[in-house]
């Protein structure tokens, strides 16, 4: 692998594997998550993509932006046509058609086809245990089609079909936690992650490459579009999720919860949802509604991973295997 | 896409509209859509290489020097690298946004 | 060597499956199609067949692994009916768009509501459209004969689109015929491995499954339909390789005592058998009858149908699924579209028989062919059709 000799590009791979030239709007988050994602798989994999913004901004016929082998086949589907890609490579090297390497197979769907229209198909896939990745590209609404709600659009937002009125304060419900469901599935690796912190993204690619079974990442994908935001803030967006805790960065690695990034006491919400234009109908008593579950369920998670770090010190001692990195108190962001 | 390609015919078409060139998107350039342009000062770099691994569009190329190199036929002028500069902190970022009028 | 056995169509279509050496199978059960399927998993399980069986959780699912398995280079196989077929309908015109060589067998069965798990074609007739070779085989030989043939065909790298085979759901799937089947060497002789004509391979990557502006759409799809039309020449090699190897000689239309018939039938699938009953008996009877059957579906043989059709000036066309709201129903509308400059145009009676598992005797043929004999040969409305033994 060709690396830079400068610090943050140190651990990623030089080469460029979604090429320039795809047409995805001004300071796309998923974008930056596919880079970043690409590069700490290498070019040893097959790419399954659901219909949604990264399939249609990199496949216009004749070009395409991949410098990988790249297949589109639904919107609701990835999962199970990984699951056949992955199959196939297992029976075709089993009978010595193909010669017997590791090839990362790996899906990407964002939250509509992950949460919605994909579900089934995903927890089939999770639960027929396949050697793959499925990445969930979660920008929180159906952006491709012009920004209408998901089960994943957190409680309050403003999109073109849960707009704010005089009986509603936009999204009635509350985001689906699908990486809680995923581990529910217990398959060997689970994990949240965001672009906004490339070292602790590319740590876990890795590991759910190298596990063997299904691994679900669940990726924060800020869309300045859809979220009403300045370009310029998409990265920093992802920090202010993180901090605030509405976007939790952690994993379930066989089981044992690790919070990668616990700021202690949460930054305040309103940090984050002031810049984004989705939130801005909102009224003070209802961002303390939110910042109250949004604490709620950052317990919750401190506590599974308490929880799960008490079976693992005895499991150690058996085993001694170790546990994931653990980043302890992380400062918050300066910006 | 290359003007042969615009004059394919129904026989030019690959089987099943495969595209066989990995990464023939870069013939597409989207420079256009910028309304302000990133303008580098190399005075102010420390080589963090932040604004390449944050940049959406694979606009910034390291140098063998490990400086940023903005190749603006790509640039959508989304201002991530100028936010997101290491040396921003510090009211130092090494990129400031300039409105692309004023290269016109 | 050739050996003749005693056992149900769908464990012969099975043992078919493994005689082409299928590398992935991906199916979800549904009625009439589970004794292939299980089958399939009894010989993977035993390591009878080296493959992959993919349960997957649904036939949408199981049309979509098998398109992944497909595009990376896998023979891949997948059977359903009905239900499962509209829900694979989505994907069925990816697959072949995407020109994916796989081959399902559909165990033909009417589509709710009410449920119904009993035999017509209104399933496939939903999907006829999706841009696949369709096959309709009357017997449990031809049944087994065509899983050879059609990935043979499907996988030529002048054709690489998939393939249905109709069988009809339990009147041909659960029946036990004699069957003679073919050995791993005979089969190698006919159908080579699979090399698809292109593959997710991180050695030489391509992008499938691109999106098209109005700019390609149009040169796409007319690239797609002339390769299903140009794959009736390799289908006919197929066929005519097949009988080099087997001496059972398939067409895409059959007759069956049809020279200088006055009223021809023309059938689809397992009813093909019962019409030849009636016909002969009505031939005993000096009455002027013959059969035809359409053994290929799509791409429609329209030449071979013509003169197979020849100079009939009564010809009864059976469909097995109403076109609601329609014109006319399927197979009549094409056998009148393709008769539209006939000189005589013959007249065209539609009857749609057999929906829903309604059984079809040998004497149902018979009243329908002696009353077509009673009428003029004045060319009706095309529109107008019988659903027989619908109780008035």
């Amino acid at each position: 692998m060709e690396n830079f000799n400068v610090f943050v590009p140190r651990l990623l791979d030089a080469r460029e594997y979604f090429s320039a030239g795809h047409r995805a709007c001004q300071g796309c988050g998923e974008t930056v998550a596919i880079r970043q994602i690409l590069k700490a798989v290498g070019r040893n994999m097959i790419l399954v993509n659901a219909t949604g913004c990264s399939e249609i901004f990199s496949s216009p016929f004749p070009q395409t932006a991949w410098h990988i082998p790249w297949i589109h086949v639904a919107f609701e589907n990835s999962a199970a046509v990984a699951s056949g890609v992955e199959a196939a490579l297992k029976t075709l090297e089993r009978k010595g058609r193909l010669p017997k390497r590791e090839i990362c197979v790996m899906a990407i769907a964002g939250d509509g086809a992950t949460a919605d229209i994909g579900f089934q198909a995903l927890s089939g896939a999770m639960e027929r245990g396949h050697n793959m990745v499925y990445v969930c590209l979660d920008n929180e609404a159906y952006m491709n089609t012009g920004i209408q709600r998901s089960s994943s659009t957190p409680f309050g937002a403003m999109t073109t079909t849960s707009p704010p009125g005089r009986l509603s304060k936009g999204q009635k419900t509350w985001k689906k936690n699908l990486p809680e469901i995923m581990a529910a599935h217990d398959i060997p690796y689970v994990a949240t992650l965001s672009p906004s912190y490339p070292f602790d993204l590319v740590r876990k690619v890795k590991r759910a490459v190298e596990v063997e079974g299904p691994a679900y990442l669940h990726v924060l994908a800020v869309c300045p579009t859809g979220w009403r935001s300045p370009t310029a803030e998409t990265i920093r967006l992802g920090r202010l999720a993180a901090e605030s805790g509405v976007f939790p960065l952690y994993e379930v690695d066989h089981g044992r919860y690790t919070i990668n990034l616990d700021p202690g006491e949460l930054r305040p919400l309103k940090d984050y949802l002031g810049i984004q234009g989705r939130f801005r109908h909102l009224k003070p008593e209802d961002l303390e509604y939110i910042e109250e579950r949004v604490q709620a369920n950052f317990e919750k998670l401190r506590g599974k991973a308490r929880m799960t770090a008490r079976e693992d010190r005895k499991d150690r001692k058996k085993t001694g295997r170790p546990r994931p990195r653990q980043v302890k108190k992380a400062a918050r962001s300066k910006k | 896409m290359t003007s042969k390609e615009k004059t394919w015919t129904w026989r030019d078409i690959p089987v099943g509209a495969v595209v066989e060139e990995p990464g023939n998107a870069s013939e597409y350039l989207t420079g256009g859509w910028r309304s302000e342009r990133p303008v580098f000062t190399p005075d102010h770099c420390v080589q963090c290489g932040l604004c390449y691994v944050y940049c959406p569009d694979a606009a910034i190329v390291m140098t063998r020097e490990g400086y940023p190199d903005i190749r603006l036929d790509y640039c959508k002028g989304c201002g991530i690298c100028a936010r997101e500069c290491f040396m921003s902190t510090f009211g130092l970022s090494c990129f400031e946004m300039v409105d692309e009028e004023e290269f016109r | 060597m050739s050996k003749r056995v005693g056992m149900e169509v769908s464990i012969a279509v099975s043992e078919a499956v493994k005689l082409a050496d299928v590398d992935i199978v991906a199916a979800y059960p549904i009625t009439p199609q589970t004794h292939i399927v299980e089958h399939l998993s009894e010989l993977v399980a035993d390591g009878d067949l080296d493959a992959e069986f993919v349960c997957v959780e649904s036939e949408h699912s199981a049309m979509s692994a098998v398109v992944g398995s497909s595009a990376a280079g896998a023979r891949s196989f997948t059977a359903t009916a009905s239900q499962g077929l509209a829900l694979m309908h989505e994907i069925l015109f990816i697959a072949s768009s995407m020109r994916l060589p796989i081959v399902m067998v559909v165990a033909n069965r009417a589509l709710s509501s009410p449920l119904s798990i009993w035999n017509d074609h209104s399933d496939i007739m939903a999907s006829r459209d999706c841009g696949w070779i369709q096959y309709f085989v009357e017997n449990g030989q031809e049944s087994f004969d065509h899983v050879l043939i059609a990935f043979r065909v499907a996988e030529d790298p002048a054709v690489s689109l998939p393939a249905i085979i109709n069988l009809d759901g339990f009147v041909l799937s659960h029946v036990i015929e004699p069957h003679i089947l073919l050995d791993e060497e005979e089969v190698a002789r006919y159908l080579p491995p699979f090399r698809p004509v292109s593959r997710l391979d991180p050695d030489h990557p391509v992008t499938m499954g691109d999106f098209a502006t109005p700019e390609f759409y149009l040169e796409v799809k007319k690239a797609q339909e002339a390769a299903l039309r140009d794959s009736r020449a390799v289908i006919d090699r197929g066929w005519k390789e097949f009988a080099e190897l087997t001496g059972r000689q398939y067409q895409a239309v059959e007759t069956y005592k049809a020279d200088g018939a006055e009223v021809l039938l023309l059938a689809m699938g397992a009813l093909g058998e019962t019409a030849s009953v009636a016909i002969d008996r009505m031939r005993e009877r000096g009455l002027s009858v013959g059969l035809v059957k359409l053994r290929l579906w799509r791409p429609f043989p329209a030449e071979d149908l013509r003169q197979a059709l020849g100079d009939a000036r009564k010809i009864v066309v059976l469909d097995r699924a109403i076109s609601f709201g329609a014109a006319t129903n399927p197979v009549a509308a094409e056998v009148a579209g393709l008769l539209y400059d006939a000189e005589p145009r013959p007249r065209i009676f539609n009857m749609v028989i057999g929906l829903g598992g309604r059984d079809v005797r040998v004497e149902d043929f018979e009243a329908i062919l002696e009353k077509a004999l009673g009428e003029d040969s004045a060319p009706g409305p095309v529109g107008e059709y019988e659903l027989i033994g619908v109780r008035e």
